[in-house]
């Protein structure tokens, strides 16, 4: 409490002293430059620009941010100068004082390039006093991008009072900038500049050194050379990282649905064709949820995805158990025909969806908190990515748990690993069939919701044969004898496929596993090749089981 | 011991499905182009084309019988050699077209001039040459056969997992022809044909003649299929489709057979492709896509796998159905009664309509003989298990 | 001395030499030693050396998992061994050639279970067996002789399947797709033998009657290896026994010496 009066105290008196050092200046030479104002004359402003800006007046700023978007006016009679405010409120600028509005005989005061960015400079010296410690970092930005020499006392004057840790990195590099380009500062001095934005490392620290003027001395041009490459291979760095993190938001949506069709595939022993439908029905299921919330009841819209994914994962997986009750288990032991007949069932679901929803692109919006990003050091984050990468995860660890830990997933495990021991322990291995099938059907149903919210809309292929060829490419590299062999699969393929983009840059522009854009056709050939000759050596994937058991 | 080989392979029902196609290839052509127009019996042209279309069909669904119905392959990319046999016909005739294209250029392609090709392409050389092509549309697919099965049969590459890879193969030749700069036409892919060795590409004779050359060509590829599913090598296909290991540990190499059935198997889907662009009048990238060649496997599931007729008449009576649901008010229904189609014979007929008759037959037959002596007669039907891995 | 240094100097005496060391490797006709294999961390062949003279009949048995049908896997180059040494003739190292080039060396096996080929009839079946030109083209354009119906026949009549020849394969009882397939074997005419389970699902007059055709098949100068859970068909035999056990040899002997070992009543026999 006492500490609370304490500061009271120390503001009402900081700010008697400012209106003590504020009221002597009213008839001083800042009076004066403002009046100049007036005179509707380039050089009486660009000298009132630096008398005010210089003064310490604290009306300053406001008169000259309002000078520079065009907010200043002066009556060329009165010779009295207004100004209006960003919330549409004017005053009299010299003295602060409201004014009811400014006279019809009052003009904008004029500029010209040079008087603009003379301002400029002068905003920057300006605010580097701010004391808003973002506007202080701004302001100190923008003086390392303008480099202004004249702003270099002020500076040093700043960084000596600067307390804030990330506003005096921006002051020292505002001044390593100016020193760098300042003509007679000493080669010891330019080249530690050089150091200090070459630790800053981004896209203007890159232009600052490359735009370097070329008379400096020999040394200069080396460390400034070298420390142009550090920054370049550190901003590849970087861009990996970007890549690398869309890889893995859109790849985690493609291990979900690689996940669910290990699951099914370990029911029937082939890869279910028809798997890629399943995704597309989740996706559709999302549309629905949102159409009925934006008609019926649109506050709920924030909502539609946690409605939408349980959903899509009854509806796939219902739609999945009767699948496997009227048609896959007549097909036990008949591999090849269990293909042809998933095969068949996708041509039917497709068909279905396109007779339901027509042929076109439908929308689905993001809820409010999946909109957005942030940036991490260079990286672009979307929100919508990341929650999907949690969703993700989420999913995976509920479904390891339930193998784990409960009844329903141990038989589930004894009945993938062996059908006719499970059941002669009296496991009902058809209902766990229909179950286990019901159950990775269902994941590629949240597959399939999460799906849209990677792109504003859904369509018949959503997840359409290359997607399906990813995720079965995932499969086979994986293999799928283990849950985690489909985790290992997609990992290996999204490296594959960055390689492949780094490879021949000009096919693959659009980063890993990203929407495909026209002219990516070479390296996904090259992949397939590469499967094609990667399954020689290693059949069952690349985690198989070994021995005599799996033997068929 | 062994009769003769002819005789070995025309049983009763050889020929007189060889009979029939005969018939068939000197009847229509002739009703089209023999009797006056306004004739109840007269043949149109356009139906000539679409016999001619289902009869290369017929050839492909035999290539596909071959290495599935007797060695328990499922290639569900064998649209690529059928594809690749097309495009190398379709060379031979836009070399054909010369300078009577839009562009009028004497020895590019109207696509080329239009993608600023320079010169031609080195693997365009020789397409101007019919011998050429016709060795082409055997090679390019015997090659891609023989290059795929050498990596896949070699490492034991088998069911599943095999079916997969061919439709991983036939995908990656869809992109690769899709694309401008492969020099295949890119999207449009290769058409406007003007004449054949000399003959206008459009007149009912040549429509007629080239029916009746694909008849010529299904009882061709029929009578191959039967020599080799007769010969002591079917015998051998038909153990690796039932007990491969087996047959390994008998001293056969496996792989060996594969090879050579996967091979003659895809230059019989090129033979088909080839028959087919002219008839058709363009060859495009679509013939690449995955869906094709299950839905040709499909014509040999409904016709019935292991029985040679059987593929041929699954792919006429199919693609028949397609036809008549397709340009009817029933088309948005044919891709739902497509899809039935693949689970109701994989469900109900997996022997497929003559397989089902044959089975029908031979166990009649098995009663006959035991009411006519009480010889041990179990029924003699057994169901070879066909997907043994 | 001389010979000695003429050997040192002459590479291509040296090279004769070391070949002939090598033939020398064993007399053995199947020659096992410290054979090795696991799957996934589970031993199924701990060091387990076999020795089979040429002409010798053996009878191998032990509990289920002791490695018998992993072992024969090795013989016949479906699994390969992580180490150890497997001789066919002192000469043929196995672990290098796959399972055409092993049956091409003349070892045949019959499966445990019976694997024939089900929708072919039993005529052919011997006919695919026969060990004649195994090329695709040979088979292609092959057109039978006298010599191949005759053996045909014969083997037909010692299997007592000749009335039944034209009939599918599929259609034999369980004992008689046994006896089919060691036909098989005789139409293949391996030198060596090796037979997992001859007599499972067989009655005893059958049982009995495998016995004799298996002698007679050892009685033609053939090296047999039975692997046999029923101890009176072994007995029967009358051969060297030997017992595994985890993948290892745990007695050799005769079937008395065998049986009466106490490790083997223990792990097998039982009490």
């Amino acid at each position: 409490m006492n500490y609370f009066f304490e500061r009271c105290r120390a503001i009402a008196l900081a700010c008697l002293l400012l209106a003590a050092t504020a009221i002597p200046a009213l008839a001083g030479p800042f009076e004066d430059a403002i009046a100049k104002f007036a005179n509707d004359d380039f050089s009486d402003t660009d000298e009132a620009v630096g008398i005010i800006a210089s003064s310490g007046n604290p009306q300053a700023f406001a008169i000259i941010s309002a000078l520079q978007e065009g907010r200043l006016f002066a009556d060329p009679d009165s010779k009295k100068v207004y100004l209006t405010g960003t919330d549409g409120k004017s005053a009299d600028a010299a003295t602060g004082a409201a004014v009811a509005e400014v006279p019809a005989s009052a003009a904008a005061v004029r500029l010209n390039n040079r008087l603009r960015r003379n301002i400029e400079s002068a905003l920057g010296g300006l605010t580097l006093m701010s004391p808003d410690p973002a506007k202080r970092i701004a302001s100190a930005q923008s003086v390392f991008k303008s480099h202004e020499a004249a702003l270099l006392p002020v500076i040093d004057a700043a960084l000596e009072k600067e307390t804030n840790k990330a506003a005096r990195t921006a002051f020292a590099e505002a001044r390593a900038a100016i020193l760098l380009y300042k003509e007679d500062a000493t080669e010891a001095e330019k080249i530690e500049s050089i150091a200090i934005i070459k630790s800053r490392g981004d896209q203007d620290a890159l232009a600052l050194l490359t735009s370097l003027p070329p008379d400096q001395t020999l040394g200069v041009t080396r460390t400034a050379a070298s420390a142009i490459t550090a920054i370049k291979s550190r901003q590849t760095l970087w861009s990996i990282s970007q890549n690398a993190w869309y890889g893995l938001s859109l790849g985690s949506v493609l291990l979900l649905a690689a996940i669910g069709l290990a699951i099914t595939f370990g029911v029937m022993g082939v890869i279910n064709m028809a798997h890629g439908e399943m995704v597309m029905i989740g996706a559709y299921v999302t549309f629905v949820v949102q159409d009925v919330i934006r008609t019926s009841y649109p506050g709920l819209f924030d909502y539609s995805l946690l409605m939408a994914v349980p959903l899509a994962f009854l509806v796939a997986g219902i739609l999945g158990i009767i699948i496997e009750r009227t048609i896959i288990r007549f097909l036990y032991g008949r591999p090849l025909e269990t293909l042809l007949a998933t095969w068949g069932l996708s041509l039917v679901l497709q068909q279905a969806v396109r007779t339901m929803f027509g042929p076109t692109n439908r929308e689905v919006g993001n809820p409010s908190w999946m909109s957005g990003a942030f940036e991490l050091g260079q990286i672009t984050i979307t929100y919508n990515r990341l929650w999907i990468l949690c969703f993700t995860l989420a999913v995976f660890v509920i479904l390891l748990a339930m193998l784990r830990y409960t009844s329903m997933g141990l038989e589930m495990r004894a009945v993938t690993q062996n059908r006719r021991m499970a059941a002669s322990m009296g496991i009902a291995t058809s209902r766990v069939d229909a179950l286990t099938f019901g159950l990775g059907s269902g994941i590629a149903g949240i597959a399939g919701a999460l799906f849209t919210q990677t792109n504003a809309y859904v369509t018949l292929t959503v997840f359409d044969f290359e997607n399906s060829a990813k995720v079965m490419v995932m499969l086979i590299l994986g293999g799928t004898g283990r849950l985690y062999g489909a985790f290992l699969g997609a990992a290996v393929y999204m490296v594959l496929e960055d390689y492949f983009s780094k490879l021949s840059p000009t096919f693959w522009q659009f980063g890993i596993g990203l929407e495909p854009v026209a002219g990516a056709v070479l390296g996904k050939i090259a992949i397939l090749v590469l499967i094609i000759l990667f399954i020689q050596k290693r059949p069952r994937g690349l985690f198989a089981l070994k021995g005599r058991a799996i033997e068929a | 011991m062994t009769p003769h080989f002819l005789t070995r392979t025309l049983d009763r029902s050889a020929t007189i499905f060889i009979l029939i196609v005969a018939a068939v290839g000197i009847v229509l052509p002739l009703l089209n182009l023999l009797l006056p127009a306004d004739s109840p019996l007269q043949v149109p042209t356009y139906l000539i084309s679409l016999f001619g279309k289902y009869v290369c069909y017929a050839i492909l669904a035999l290539s596909i019988d071959l290495i599935w119905g007797y060695c328990g392959i499922l290639s569900l990319g064998h649209g690529a050699f059928f594809a690749l046999g097309g495009y190398a016909m379709g060379m031979y005739l836009m070399r054909q077209i010369g300078s009577r294209g839009v562009y009028g250029n004497p020895v590019l392609p109207d696509f080329m001039v239009f993608l600023n090709y320079k010169e031609l392409p080195w693997y365009w050389y020789g397409f101007d040459m019919f011998w050429f092509a016709a060795l082409m549309v055997l090679l390019a697919p015997g090659l891609l056969a023989f290059g795929f099965g050498w990596l896949a049969f070699r490492s034991r590459v088998t069911g599943v997992y095999l079916s997969i890879i061919t439709q991983a193969m036939t995908y990656a030749l869809l992109l690769a022809f899709f694309r401008n700069d492969f020099g295949f036409g890119g999207n449009n892919g290769l058409t406007d044909f003007k004449d054949i060795l000399g003959f206008n590409i459009q007149a009912d004779g040549t429509r007629a003649a080239l029916f009746a050359l694909s008849c010529l060509g299904l009882i061709g590829a029929f009578m191959i299929c039967r020599f080799i599913v007769t010969s002591k090598l079917g015998k051998v296909l038909i153990a690796v489709r039932d007990a491969e290991s087996r047959t390994r540990f008998l001293g056969y190499r496996v792989e060996s057979y594969k090879l050579f059935v996967f091979t003659l198997s895809a230059c019989m889907a090129g033979v088909a492709g080839a028959l087919y662009v002219p008839q058709v009048g363009i060859i495009n990238p679509g013939e690449f896509a995955p869906g094709n060649s299950i839905e040709a496997v499909i014509w040999v599931a409904v016709g019935g796998r292991g029985t040679l007729v059987g593929a041929a008449l699954g792919a006429v009576v199919v693609n028949y159905a397609k036809t008549v649901f397709t340009s009817g008010a029933l088309a948005p229904y044919w891709l739902f009664m497509l899809g039935a189609l693949f689970i109701l014979v994989t469900l109900l007929l997996p022997k497929g309509i003559i397989g089902t008759v044959n089975a029908w037959l031979d166990g009649r037959k098995a009663r006959d003989n035991a009411n006519a002596d009480s010889a041990e007669a179990e029924d003699g039907i057994i169901k070879p298990d066909l997907e043994k891995a | 001395m001389v010979a000695a240094e003429l050997t040192a100097i002459d590479p291509q005496v040296a090279a004769r030499e070391a070949e002939a060391r090598q033939k020398r490797i064993t007399s053995a006709q199947l020659y096992l030693d410290g054979v090795h294999v696991s799957f996934d961390g589970f031993h199924a062949i701990n060091n387990l050396s076999m020795v089979l003279a040429p002409g010798e009949m053996r009878a191998i048995i032990g509990p289920n998992g002791a490695g018998k049908t992993t072992m024969m896997d090795i013989i016949t180059g479906k699994t390969k061994p992580d180490e150890g040494d497997v001789y066919f003739d002192g000469t043929h190292d196995l672990t290098l050639l796959d399972e055409t080039e092993i049956a091409k060396l003349g070892i045949g096996r019959k499966f445990q279970k019976p694997t024939v080929f089900e929708s072919q009839t039993i005529q052919d079946n011997l006919l695919l067996a026969l060990n004649v030109d195994h090329s695709v083209r040979g088979t292609l354009f092959w057109r039978g002789s006298r010599g191949e119906a005759e053996r045909i026949d014969r083997v037909l009549e010692t299997i007592r399947l000749t009335d039944a020849r034209d009939s599918l394969a599929g259609n034999l009882s369980h004992g008689q797709k046994q006896w089919l397939e060691i036909g098989m074997l005789l139409a293949q005419d391996p030198k060596v033998l090796l037979v997992d389970e001859p007599v499972a699902g067989m009655t005893d007059v059958e049982t009995h009657q495998t016995a004799e055709l298996l002698k007679a098949i050892n009685r033609d100068n053939k090296t047999v290896m039975v692997v046999e859970h029923d101890m009176t068909f072994v007995r029967e035999l009358g051969v060297k026994v030997t017992c595994l056990h985890e993948g290892t040899v745990l007695a050799e002997g005769t079937i008395d010496d065998v049986s009466q070992n106490d490790r083997v009543v223990e792990v097998y026999l039982g009490r």
